[in-house]
């Protein structure tokens, strides 16, 4: 399917999704539905490093929080002295721009570093930046920052209905990207690194080159997911932000769908993130990281390649007639691309 | 004519104005690990079109000096120049750009990719950005497919390496090297560890190249592979070049029989 069928079938989901959420009429489902959009952004965003090069990222909290508080330091330093409102596609614009600067520093710093060194210079880059939100005075410090949300938003109503359309919309756009990338000669690079680097290099991959494209649009992607947070939550704070539920999630979501294809992230976001919410009303939100660790336990143990390797494996079909041309899992169980 | 011990003339070899038909020249080279000398004061050129024997025991740093020439390894001291072009400092890829493809002692395939895929990486980031063309994915598909047929894998091109026999592994790094359109072929050891028929196999498939214009580096342990292919023989010893010739007097000289083949 070409790039822009593929994106007006998606719109079409999308408007379809919106309709049905606006029929419901309980405001509830865009909270909800909100967090799970949020997800499939991250995770996809997680799964263009993290599976299709193959360069574990545990760091995904700090790209997230460095979009939301680049919007707490806008709403600080326009909207509460000017009271003017700067658009939200813009506040994902520079959020998105923030942290793919920083994705692309990251890259820079740690393009020597292969496998647990890369994760924990990842995991070391958002301790780092915690820490600085944390003295950072402006935008709260440990205090937290308050964002004050518009009630009402022509001519959604709501604005929390708003919020969730804008991450509709994000989500439909990460999964296009990846989806681009995967079908691309930049995809065929990223799966060179992950497979052989000394190889890809000898067959004349630049993969310095292509990590740095890496890191920056997943840095980017997780920063425009990042940027309407505070709008969301209305009351930001640096240890809830840069918390580990966003870094693992990102993580689990890929592995629990597939890490090798743009389905895998989506199929693993919607799971777990429906999942999640579901215990949040009905249990309690304690059990979210409990759910995800029982069904990544589960799927490294029964089902290493996600749902899309065990669709694979049950349809008995060639991989390259199910997903894309080459999305064949490493056959190796328990491994972490 | 032996040019055996040549360490002692190895700078004035390096200095020497380059031929205009030698495609490779390594001039004085050295590479340390540590207090480890892999490499010292090694020089070499190779002609086009020719088809080079490297020889070694185990250890005496042929594939050093491999890696130190595809820039797979930095060399700490000279120089290696391909097509008259300097290429201290160039990344890997940069080298392949210009025409260096080579082999891995180990096949080093893309696992998760079928083969057709394998050979398509080097279509896409050597080939068509060498000539700077656009290749429709039909042409991009067909060249792929032929590269197959040509070392005999074409009926295999949508299965993955995992399904490959060795000697296969083999023909498939020898395919996707020659997807990068090389002037100049390094095979690190791509015998080891097959039969007869298998040699004979690999060995067919080198002529050719060579045929088709191709400079081949063959690095192997296996004697009569390398006497029955090369023109020219290089020994190695202990990281020193020892020497350089054609293959029969090369393997008469007093010190290649004692510090290689035993006295």
């Amino acid at each position: 399917m070409r790039t822009p069928i593929f994106l007006l079938v998606w719109l079409a989901i999308g408007a379809a999704v919106f309709g049905v959420s606006l029929a419901i009429g309980n405001d509830y489902i865009f909270f909800a539905g909100y967090v799970v959009l949020q997800y499939v952004v991250l995770s996809t965003a997680w799964n263009i490093l993290g599976g299709y090069c193959g360069y574990v990222n545990f760091g995904s909290a700090a790209f997230f929080a460095l979009g939301a508080y680049s919007t707490v330091a806008i709403y600080k330093l326009i909207t509460e002295n000017d009271f003017y409102r700067m658009p939200m596609p813009v506040l994902m614009l520079i959020g998105g721009l923030v942290s793919g600067l920083v994705g692309l520093g990251m890259g820079y710093l740690t393009l020597r570093l292969r496998g647990a060194f890369f994760a924990i210079a990842t995991l070391a880059l958002a301790v780092v930046l915690q820490t600085l939100i944390v003295n950072w005075d402006f935008v709260g410090g440990s205090r937290g920052a308050y964002i004050i949300r518009p009630e009402q938003i022509w001519p959604f109503g709501n604005y929390i209905r708003y919020l969730f359309l804008i991450m509709l919309l994000l989500a439909i756009g990460a999964i296009t990207v990846a989806r681009l990338i995967e079908h691309s000669r930049l995809g065929y690079g990223f799966a060179t690194i992950r497979d052989d680097e000394l190889a890809a290099e000898a067959s004349g991959v630049p993969t310095l080159r292509l990590k740095l494209v890496a890191t920056t649009i997943s840095g980017a992607l997780m920063g425009m997911a990042g940027a309407p947070f505070p709008y969301y939550i209305g009351y930001l704070q640096p240890s809830s932000t840069f918390g580990l539920d966003y870094a693992v999630n990102s993580i689990a979501m890929p592995l629990i769908g597939g890490t090798t294809s743009w389905v895998g992230p989506l199929i693993g976001a919607l799971l777990l993130g429906s999942l999640q919410q579901i215990a949040t009303v009905t249990i309690s939100s304690a059990v979210n990281l409990l759910i995800v660790g029982f069904l990544l336990v589960t799927f490294v143990i029964i089902a290493p390649n996600g749902i899309v390797g065990l669709i694979h494996t049950y349809l008995q079909r060639k991989p390259e007639d199910f997903v894309g041309r080459r999305h064949v899992e490493a056959d190796v169980p328990g491994q972490v691309p | 004519m032996i040019q055996g011990a040549m360490t002692e003339g190895a700078m004035t070899e390096g200095a020497r104005a380059v031929a205009p038909d030698e495609l490779l020249v390594v001039a004085n080279l050295g590479k340390r690990f540590g207090g480890f000398v892999a490499l010292e004061n090694i020089s070499l050129s190779v002609a086009a079109g020719d088809r080079l024997g490297l020889i070694g025991p185990n250890g005496s740093g042929k594939s050093t000096l491999v890696n130190c020439i595809c820039g797979t390894l930095r060399n700490e001291f000279g120089s290696v120049r391909f097509g008259g072009q300097k290429l201290d400092g160039l990344d890997a890829h940069q080298r392949t750009h210009l025409g260096l493809a080579r082999s891995f002692q180990l096949p080093r395939p893309f696992v998760s990719l079928t083969l057709a895929d394998n050979i398509r990486i080097p279509l896409l980031y050597t080939v068509a950005l060498r000539r700077g063309q656009h290749h429709t994915p039909r042409e991009v598909e067909e060249r792929c497919v032929d590269l197959l047929h040509g070392v005999g894998l074409g009926d295999k091109a949508r299965r993955l390496p995992r399904d490959l026999t060795q000697v296969e592994m083999r023909k498939l790094e020898l395919a996707r090297a020659m997807a990068s359109e090389p002037k100049l072929l390094i095979a690190d050891e791509a015998m080891a560890g097959l039969t007869h028929s298998e040699i004979e196999d690999i060995l067919a498939l080198l002529v050719r190249l060579n045929e088709q214009g191709v400079t081949i580096i063959l690095i192997e342990h296996i004697m009569s592979a390398v006497m029955s292919f090369s023109r020219r023989l290089v020994v190695l010893v202990s990281g020193r070049k020892i020497a350089d010739g054609p293959p029969a007097d090369v393997m008469r000289d007093p010190e290649v029989e004692r510090a290689y083949l035993g006295q």
